[in-house]
């Protein structure tokens, strides 16, 4: 042992002094292993439920983008399930969008500082209801009332134009596209709402008085300076929001309607990805199994590829904001 | 500090605080306005508290039209707590109360119906750090204009011109209108500012320590262009930079932090009111004196 | 000499009145429309929590909490949901067990190791992306590296929990240990302490306020996950109090199964499983607050 080793004080002969840092080495690896683990469990994730879905994947070919689900006849075209995922997620953010950028202004510019909290404690807590609670709750007590109202709706807008294609039809169900996008919101609105005001609260007061001392009003000084500033990150929180969305399943299994078509009516019974994989699974075997699975690997991807946008969007509109 | 204490003594106190104010500040006039003489702000006794924070304690004191008026004095005297009274902008403090009269043009500045947005078109203020919005320089000096309701895109580009003319910038952009405000270099960023501010056509302009995050050149360009101003508009500039006020100010105002060691308070209150010339060469307050001769804070 | 301090009648007296109105107007109805997005939000918590109490509370009793799970078509009053809270406490600890120290660890390696070093900058943004992951997706992965090999089990659907709560505890983690300040790092490292003892005896004890919450709001979540049990653990109805083998069952699975029941009794349990759940899930939230008030010392 000629080397010379930091850990060990020159000139001393304590026992202590011959304990090599085999600790500090040995820590450092695990706390490495650890962080690798993320990348090595995405990693397995994508390569073993690929796999699993392998022979959907080769028995339907380019198929699986049909609306012909049908196991019994050996027919998986998963269509209306696609479908049925963009279809909620999308009502889910139109609903959703508005409020928690609402609710996100209301806390950066006009509440006060003490009011502020409360606020933000009861919007926690719509994260705090599990998705499976709103789910028995959707279809136990608000899917049965919804159903009279969107008969109404459905009957008032017959032969208006717009309005009849997305709220018309004769197939009304209180379990539809509309009511899993619904409460999709619901539950997807703290998020984006706790992430854009993050950003909001980033602009810099000084802009904020530049604007009043130019005698803006409230609303003026919001539209010419927190939003340019603010939009980048914004639209990665909805973003975000919008990736929650799509993987949403217990809720959206619960009150979807199970039916799996494609129609414009939103007040529809239909059906998406997690839902049907959710419902089905337990009963699935061989291609149907696998293409289950396979609309898991077409979730995965999908809700990978968002939030990567959504955070490098998020990332990015900070630093602009630090910078600039 | 013991020069306060003497004051102190003897005055009959309103409240705790009044007492704290020391003897009446000491206001002289000069036989000449520099401006036209009208008087713009009429301010008597005004004091403003941050919650329970008194800043500053029964300032009285008038600006006069077309003249620029300095407000020195050290950290904390209040002197920038003043500026915003001025433009009602202490209202987006939570907490902050302002008492005692401040009259512009010889309204009431905190009437009961008075809207602080009307009074911030008429008394417009320039940021100590230059805050150019995140938009093109055309949109930055067309903002105060398009909320005010201009939307005819002629009478817009001439309003941006002539504003940018006016803040001695015209020339350095009128070929990059488009481009991004928060690109420009800190003395253009600023009188980017000001372009912004008159581009609304105040009766006004406030400066809180306008040149003090910039550069030597660019504080003398916009010390040029406050001469160029003066004949338009009102300024009243606060700054730390005593050769500033001898530089560009008609008429300066010293502010002081005076504390009360009994009840371990501080308040910032006026201590002289005068010519530029007369603070400058013969102060009559000693407070004035030692500030004036460096030898204060 | 004090200034004669009349206000001179002007020329022009100025108004200093309102804007016009559709100005004010406009950042009125602005204000309005901001405040009514916080009030529909109101809505449906209000309604969910005051039917979740409702119906639940007329059924919960001891014998609901401890009772074993009846076939649905039983009434209220028979049999309750003990087997499904059992297991719910069972499995979420053995996947608090899993994933925060494993959490913790990869913080640890993001924060105190890898520094700005790609590979560190990476582990962080996949992590962040991994807590968008769907909780199905998880328990699809689970089942087939797992359960099909080793049959239902606690174990299946921990795993499946654990690696919900992974990222989300490498996240809020991360955050507390880089509020901890340098100075105590260098302080350490100046008595000759090697890089693991510094973190293990200095930084974690000064993040660990925040690194506490920060999992108990992870568990909070974990509680009331169904879709990663659903493939992993099957169902029982009675009490498995092994959680590393044999099939079991959860709150929310028994709550997911209750929901399309067309019998009474069944979606009464259905509601009395929902509160107790909801009581947990709030029980949770609030040890987290209360520990981030307590211990938070870096937060400000």
């Amino acid at each position: 042992m000629t080397q010379v080793d930091p850990a060990i004080p020159a000139g001393s002969t304590s026992p202590l002094a011959h304990r090599r840092p085999l600790g500090d080495r040995g820590f450092a690896l695990l706390a490495l292993a650890s962080g690798l683990l993320v990348l090595v469990v995405l990693a397995l994730i994508a390569i073993s439920t690929s796999q699993q879905a392998a022979s959907w994947f080769s028995a339907e070919g380019l198929k699986i983008f049909t609306n012909n689900w049908n196991p019994a006849a050996n027919q998986f075209g998963a269509l209306a399930f696609i479908y049925g995922t963009a279809i909620t997620a999308v009502i889910a953010l139109v609903l959703a969008v508005p409020v928690s950028i609402g609710i996100a202004l209301l806390l950066t510019e006009v509440v006060q500082p003490r009011l502020a909290r409360p606020i933000v404690y009861v919007v926690d807590l719509l994260a705090v209801v599990p998705s499976v609670v709103w789910g028995l709750w959707g279809i136990l007590v608000f899917a049965p009332w919804a159903q009279h109202v969107y008969s109404s709706i459905a009957s008032g807008v017959n032969g208006i134009p717009v309005l009849s294609f997305l709220f018309g039809g004769q197939n009304i169900s209180g379990a539809s596209f509309f009511t899993a996008g619904l409460i999709l919101a619901f539950m997807i609105t703290p998020i984006v709402t706790s992430l854009s005001r993050e950003v909001i609260a980033t602009t810099p007061s000084i802009d904020k008085q530049g604007a009043y001392a130019l005698g803006a009003t409230r609303w003026e000084m919001i539209s010419g300076v927190v939003w340019p500033h603010s939009k980048g990150g914004v639209v990665g929180a909805v973003l975000l929001g919008l990736g929650r969305a799509m993987g949403e399943t217990i809720a959206a299994a619960l009150v979807i309607g199970s039916s799996a078509t494609i129609t414009s009516h939103l007040f529809a019974p239909g059906y998406n990805m997690p839902a049907v994989i959710a419902n089905q699974f337990g009963e699935s075997y061989g291609v149907f199994r696998a293409g289950l699975m396979g609309m898991g690997v077409l979730l995965f991807a999908f809700t990978i590829i968002v939030n990567i946008i959504a955070r490098g969007v998020v990332e990015r509109s900070a630093r602009r904001a630090r910078g600039a | 500090m013991e020069q306060s204490e003497q004051n102190v003594a003897g005055q009959t106190g309103k409240k705790a605080t009044a007492s704290m104010r020391g003897p009446e500040p000491l206001v002289r006039h000069p036989a000449e306005p520099a401006g036209t003489g009208n008087l713009i702000f009429d301010v008597r006794d005004m004091s403003v508290w941050y919650g329970g924070f008194q800043a500053v304690t029964d300032v009285t004191l008038p600006i006069y039209e077309n003249e620029i008026t300095a407000f020195i004095g050290s950290s904390g005297s209040g002197k920038s707590t003043v500026l915003r009274a001025f433009n009602r902008m202490n209202d987006l403090v939570p907490g902050a109360r302002v008492a005692g009269e401040m009259y512009y043009r010889g309204a009431n500045l905190y009437g009961a119906d008075v809207s602080p947005i009307a009074v911030r078109r008429r008394i417009g203020m320039v940021f100590q750090k230059p805050n150019p919005f995140p938009k093109s320089i055309y949109d930055n000096v067309a903002y105060g204009p398009r909320i005010n309701g201009e939307r005819n895109r002629h009478r817009l580009d001439e309003i941006v011109e002539r504003s940018l003319r006016g803040a001695a910038l015209w020339d350095e952009v009128k070929n990059r209108l488009k481009t991004s405000g928060l690109a420009l270099s800190g003395g253009q960023a600023q009188r980017l500012c000001i372009a912004r501010t008159i581009a609304v056509e105040p009766d006004v302009v406030l400066m809180d320590e306008p040149a003090s995050a910039l550069d030597p050149i660019s504080t003398g360009a916009i010390e040029d262009l406050m001469h160029e101003l003066k004949s338009r508009f009102t300024i009243v500039i606060v700054t730390h930079n005593m050769q500033q006020a001898t530089r560009v100010s008609d008429r300066t105002a010293f502010f002081y932090v005076l504390t009360d060691s009994a009840s371990d308070t501080r308040t910032g209150v006026l201590v002289e009111y005068a010519s530029t010339k007369q603070i400058f060469e013969d102060p009559q307050d000693s407070r004035t004196q030692a500030y004036v001769t460096g030898r204060m804070g | 000499m004090t200034v004669a301090a009349q206000p001179q009648a002007h020329p022009q007296k100025v108004s200093l009145r309102e804007p016009p109105s559709w100005r004010r107007t406009k950042n009125q109805l602005m204000t309005v429309l901001m405040v009514l997005a916080f009030v529909v939000t109101l809505v449906p918590l209000g309604f969910v929590l005051v039917t979740v109490i409702a119906k639940g509370a007329s059924i919960i009793s001891w014998s609901f909490l401890t009772s074993s799970i009846p076939p649905p078509v039983l009434p209220a009053n028979v049999g309750g949901m003990g087997p499904a809270i059992v297991g719910t406490l069972e499995i979420t600890a053995l996947a608090t067990v899993i994933a925060v120290p494993l959490g913790i660890l990869g913080a640890i390696y993001i924060n105190e190791y890898g520094g700005k070093g790609f590979l560190a900058q990476v582990v962080r943004f996949m992590s962040d992306v991994m807590t968008g992951v769907p909780s199905i997706i998880m328990g699809l992965f689970i089942f087939t590296l797992w359960t099909l090999r080793f049959q239902y089990s606690g174990l299946g659907g921990a795993l499946a929990l654990a690696c919900l709560m992974l990222p989300v505890v490498i996240r809020s983690s991360e955050e507390m240990l880089k509020l901890v300040p340098d100075s105590l790092r260098e302080g350490s490292y100046a008595l000759g302490a090697t890089k693991a003892r510094v973190t293990v005896t200095v930084v974690l004890p000064a993040a660990v306020g925040g690194i506490v919450s920060g999992a108990l709001l992870a568990v909070a979540r974990a509680t009331g996950e169904t879709a990663p049990l659903l493939f992993t653990i099957g169902i029982v109805t009675s009490v498995n109090a092994n959680v590393f083998s044999g099939s079991n069952t959860s709150l929310p699975s028994q709550i997911f199964l209750n929901a399309t029941q067309p019998y009474d009794g069944a979606q009464a349990r259905g509601w009395g499983a929902a509160l107790t759940l909801v009581v947990i899930a709030f029980i949770f939230m609030i040890a987290a607050r209360l520990v981030t008030a307590r211990f938070a010392r870096y937060q400000r």
